[in-house]
């Protein structure tokens, strides 16, 4: 790693680590990785979350507000993107960015202070790209049972001129067709740049720090300054790319209901 | 040029298009801000489009990111 400088490696954070080693089948090893552990983690997580929501009493505590809001949070958003066809995919949408939105938290949370080194499964594009694929697979599933062939009129925006239709729906396939990815590495690519970014201020400051105390404190200083600033954004951004993950597959499933 | 070096500085390069995606994203979230204070009742309504144009504003930057990345560790 040539940007790395000192003996700080951003990128060792990404390995994904055997904890158990499996069995093998059909010649490749399923084992059990750190990778599986904290998105079983994140399940567990959730789940607890929900468990607090779950009580369903008349006057709302605490816990059930939180979970109330969230539950309402998607649910507004799908039935102003679909329409009133949306409630039906609430259930998914909100795994999806309740799974997506641990997932980015549990990433960041400081645990490495114990000696527990938390993985941000998220920041992989075989998990990202898995979740886009689910993705688009409902979109194309549920495009082909309602719509039938006539889904293909997708392709064909409104009032698209006929000396246009050798172009126009060459586009849109692409721009169909590139979906799945964009939603898959925008996530991915988020959260790879986030930690790296991280760590490598965290390289300044123990480099800093190693090197003296006049550089300690006129590079290590700022740069922990930073790391503050930085963590606070990226707290943001772990919401923002959740919302927006759960935001564009419901504009992708509200195409598939409606076709434009 | 040794390939390396010429690996590095186009890595190096690749960050302009981190730039100008911050230019993006400054103008979807500043357009959006100026409308919203012009008008802020129809604000709310818009949030969803705002969204939808940072996340395609910001793809952008981080697909330069993906060809810094290549160059240093894949190419």
């Amino acid at each position: 790693m040539a940007a790395g400088g000192g003996k700080i490696d951003p990128m060792h954070q990404f390995e994904v680590q055997t904890i158990w080693d499996g069995f093998a089948l059909g010649g490749h090893q399923i084992a059990f990785t750190n990778s599986a552990a904290w998105m079983v983690l994140a399940v567990v997580a959730l789940v607890a979350f929900m468990s607090m929501g779950l009580k369903g009493a008349l006057v709302p505590a605490r816990g059930q507000m939180m979970v109330e809001s969230a539950t309402r949070f998607i649910d507004n958003m799908l039935s102003a993107n679909v329409g009133p066809e949306g409630k039906r995919y609430v259930p998914y949408v909100f795994s999806l960015f309740m799974f997506i939105l641990f997932a980015n938290i549990l990433g960041l949370l400081p645990l490495g202070v114990v000696g527990i080194h938390p993985f941000t499964f998220t920041s992989h594009f075989t998990i990202t790209g898995v979740l886009a694929i689910m993705s688009f697979s409902i979109v194309l599933i549920v495009g082909f049972w309602r719509h039938g062939l006539h889904f293909f009129s997708l392709f064909v925006p409104h009032g698209t001129p006929l000396w246009l239709m050798w172009l126009i729906p060459v586009i849109e396939l692409v721009s169909f067709m590139v979906r799945p990815f964009s939603l898959g590495l925008r996530l991915f690519v988020a959260m790879t740049a986030g930690h790296v970014l991280l760590k490598v201020l965290a390289g300044f400051v123990i480099n800093a720090g190693n090197a003296g105390i006049a550089t300690g404190v006129l590079v290590g200083g700022p740069s922990f300054l930073l790391m503050i600033g930085i963590s606070a954004l990226e707290l943001l951004v772990a919401g923002i790319q959740a919302y927006v993950f759960a935001l564009l597959t419901s504009l992708y499933i509200n195409d598939a209901v409606n076709l434009h | 040029m040794d390939p390396t070096a010429a690996k590095l500085v186009g890595a190096g390069l690749a960050a302009i298009g981190a730039g100008m995606a911050a230019i993006g994203v400054g103008n979807v979230f500043g357009s959006f801000l100026e409308g919203a204070l012009r008008n802020p009742g129809a604000a709310d309504g818009q949030q969803g489009r705002l969204f939808i144009g940072f996340a395609a504003a910001e793809l952008l930057g981080l697909l330069a990111f993906v060809v810094a990345m290549i160059l240093i560790f894949v190419a």
